[in-house]
């Protein structure tokens, strides 16, 4: 008898797409297999999912997910999916995106479609670089990191981008880590749920680049500073500040519901059409 | 009722294209606003929440054909409309577009370049980036109406073209066209035909997203349909995954390729008057057309005859029919708003025996009938 496959096969594109392109040790595939998680909690249907990425190693994800799935230019995988959305306001739209795909050429996009509440759910991979195009620094390179283009050290002060999403109006913003895997899983499952804009930032190792590059050791040292370097708003609040001191805050930073786009772009249609038959 | 069947109206250039998309059953736009191309999203805002619909105002021009893509993928016929620098911002999307073979409609009312230019004022030069605007060898179909009614009928026909095609359709009205009041007379609603989008009847498991054709044309699934696939900008098979085999690579670029150029018959429109019994003939398009007519009118006076010759579908360009009708002629004056761009194809069809003459307006002004008649007097 083969063995049964554990359920998260049902999502994968098993057969066809793998072996996948990312490296040992990367942090992308644990993210994959959370949105799976995540999902078939909420007991989506397959049909209705629509999975829209941008360019890099994240932005591979789509192709071996067995959603209705969208890999698009560098920068514009939220641009696609508010068309998918308005297109099609049945959909249920998800963007996965690297850190520099989603803030440095999509910088514009995020902000506008977090202004617009716009219905997505938006899940930032960051690890710190570009990993696709060999390690290049990103707008969340921490001051000094050296990368391909900062071999003297970064100078640029990053995003933090839970702060940024929140002063640009998401619904939902959240951080997390592929190291806490259940607290990660929950994070999605409650962004999937929300209407509006909903980010969650996942932090992860690119041991292949960034990793390599300052000297952080491999795959299993990167995850033990995920685990050492970040804590809980909850942990945060009972600690001595001095310790909070350079510490990464994990968990719901934002979690507001104001009106989505498309709940305010339907009662708009709505008064127009009422309007316009008044007047005949 | 948005557009007037069976009335005659008054309107701009820029309005007959908005109610061109309404009568083709647009199901979503995106724009961002550029001066001369305005109005068409203005109006279209009053429209879409009229008809139920999505509108959008994006916060660029990346983001606006961005939206249009992935709207027609969730099922939803969309179009956008800018100018010269927007359309430069839009080669991006074009270029996807055309490979991952989604529908859409560009609108690009022409004004003066490069750069910001003459923002308020008219031209031809975006012949070419409508040619080759986005990297690599891709399928382009542009269409340059002469009129207010043709805006509304090109309108129509580029939508048609995009779904029977499965790819982009580029409207090219240069600014005196969009801005133009002219009196136009709408046809009856059931005369106009609509191209319904091309969908599959396979089993969900058979489908595949690009599945050969003898047209080299495949039906297309919307997500959301149960029909579940892939779509990639990067070089994919016939089910839309990536791939860097060659048999696949080559089998994807040929049928790009020939999804158009085995379909001339079809996409090919051209408009001749006297060509035949000419020695002169002018070729033009767009506005300029319209003023090589008025020159035939002022030439006949003078007892003198030249043709006017018009293609009317730009690219793909009429190669055979421009061959096989000009290539026996003295001259052809190309008059354009440009420094020379369609030019080049003209020369390239027709052999060393006839002249063909270039005459540029560059200043964001209209090419008079006088200055055409001028350029006739010279060379005959
Ligand atoms: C317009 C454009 N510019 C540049 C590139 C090259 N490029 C591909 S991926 C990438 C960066 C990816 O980094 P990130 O978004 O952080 O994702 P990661 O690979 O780290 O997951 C760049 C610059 C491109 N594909 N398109
Ligand atoms: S380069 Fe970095 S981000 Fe890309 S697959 Fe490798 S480890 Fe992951």
């Amino acid at each position: 008898m083969p063995k049964p496959l554990p359920y998260e096969y049902k999502y994968l594109r098993s057969s066809k797409r793998f072996p996948h392109v990312w490296c040992p040790g990367c942090g992308i595939g644990i993210v994959m297999g959370s949105i799976i998680r995540a999902i078939d909690a909420l007991r989506w249907k397959k049909d209705d999912i629509v999975m829209v990425s941008g360019i890099g190693c994240t932005s591979r994800m789509p192709v071996y997910v067995d959603f209705n799935t969208l890999h698009t230019t560098h920068g514009r995988a939220l641009a696609f999916g508010t068309g998918v959305k308005m297109g099609n306001p049945d959909l249920k739209v998800m963007a996965v995106m690297g850190d520099g795909d989603s803030l440095a050429i999509g910088g514009n996009h995020i902000i506008h479609a977090a202004r617009r509440n716009m219905d997505i759910t938006a899940i930032i991979v960051n690890n710190n670089n570009y990993g696709m195009t060999g390690g290049q620094f990103s707008p969340t390179t921490p001051i000094d990191a050296k990368t391909a283009t900062t071999p003297y050290g970064m100078i640029e002060p990053s995003f933090d981008i839970c702060e940024l999403m929140k002063g640009a109006g998401a619904n939902f913003v959240a951080r997390g880590t592929v190291y806490h895997i259940i607290e990660l899983d929950s994070l999605l499952k409650q962004a999937f749920d929300r209407k509006g804009f909903s980010v969650v930032e996942v932090l992860a190792p690119c041991p292949t680049n960034f990793g390599r590059a300052n000297r952080l050791g491999g795959p299993v040292e990167m995850m033990k500073l995920l685990k050492d370097n970040t804590i809980t708003q909850g942990q945060a609040a009972k600690m001595d500040p001095d310790k909070v001191e350079g510490k990464t805050l994990r968990g719901i930073f934002v979690d507001r519901n104001i009106g989505s786009y498309m709940e305010r772009y339907n009662a708009l249609c709505a008064s127009v059409e009422e309007a316009a038959g008044g007047m005949q | 009722m948005i557009v007037p069947w069976g009335e005659t109206k008054l309107i701009q250039g820029n309005e007959a294209v908005a109610l061109g998309a309404v009568a083709a059953n647009i199901e979503f736009f995106a724009g961002y606003p550029i001066t001369p191309s305005t109005e068409i999203a203005e109006l279209l805002a009053r429209y879409m929440p009229l008809l139920g619909k999505p509108w959008i105002q994006m916060e660029d021009e990346i983001a606006s054909i961005s939206a249009l893509i992935g709207a027609r993928l969730a099922g939803a016929k969309s179009m956008t409309a800018t100018s010269g620098p927007g359309f430069s911002l839009m080669q991006e999307g074009l270029g996807y577009a055309c490979m991952a073979e989604v529908p859409l409609v560009l609108v690009n009312v022409m004004r003066s370049g490069p750069s910001t230019g003459l923002p308020t004022q008219t031209a031809q030069g975006d012949i070419m980036q409508a040619r080759w605007g986005t990297h690599g060898d891709h399928p382009v179909i542009a269409l340059a109406p002469c009129s207010v009614e043709e805006c509304f009928k090109l309108t129509i026909r580029a939508f048609n073209l995009s779904e029977e095609f499965r790819t982009p359709v580029i409207l090219l009205p240069d600014e005196i066209i969009g801005h133009m009041r002219e009196r136009v007379t709408f046809p009856a609603e059931d005369s106009v035909q609509i191209v319904p989008k091309p969908v599959p009847d396979v089993p969900v498991e058979w489908y595949e997203h690009y599945h050969p054709t003898p047209t080299n044309i495949s039906p297309m699934a919307s997500f959301g349909s149960g029909y579940r696939f892939h779509v990639t900008g990067l070089t994919h098979d016939t089910h839309g995954f990536p791939t860097r085999r060659k048999p696949e690579v080559d089998a994807k670029m040929e049928r790009l390729k020939h999804k158009i150029t085995r379909h001339l018959d079809k996409l090919e429109d051209v408009r001749m008057h006297d060509v035949e019994d000419s020695r002169v003939v002018v070729f033009a398009y767009g506005s300029v057309y319209r003023s090589a007519l008025a020159a035939q009118e002022l030439l006949k006076k003078k007892r003198k005859k030249i043709g006017v010759f018009r293609p009317v579908t730009i690219w793909p360009f009429p190669d055979r029919t421009v061959k096989e009708c000009l290539d026996d002629k003295d001259v052809v004056l190309v008059p354009e708003l440009n420094q020379g761009q369609l030019i080049h194809e003209v020369e390239r069809m027709t052999s060393d025996e006839v002249r063909v003459i270039p005459l540029h307006r560059v200043d964001g002004y209209e090419i008079t009938p006088e200055e055409i008649v001028a350029s006739v007097m010279e060379v005959m």
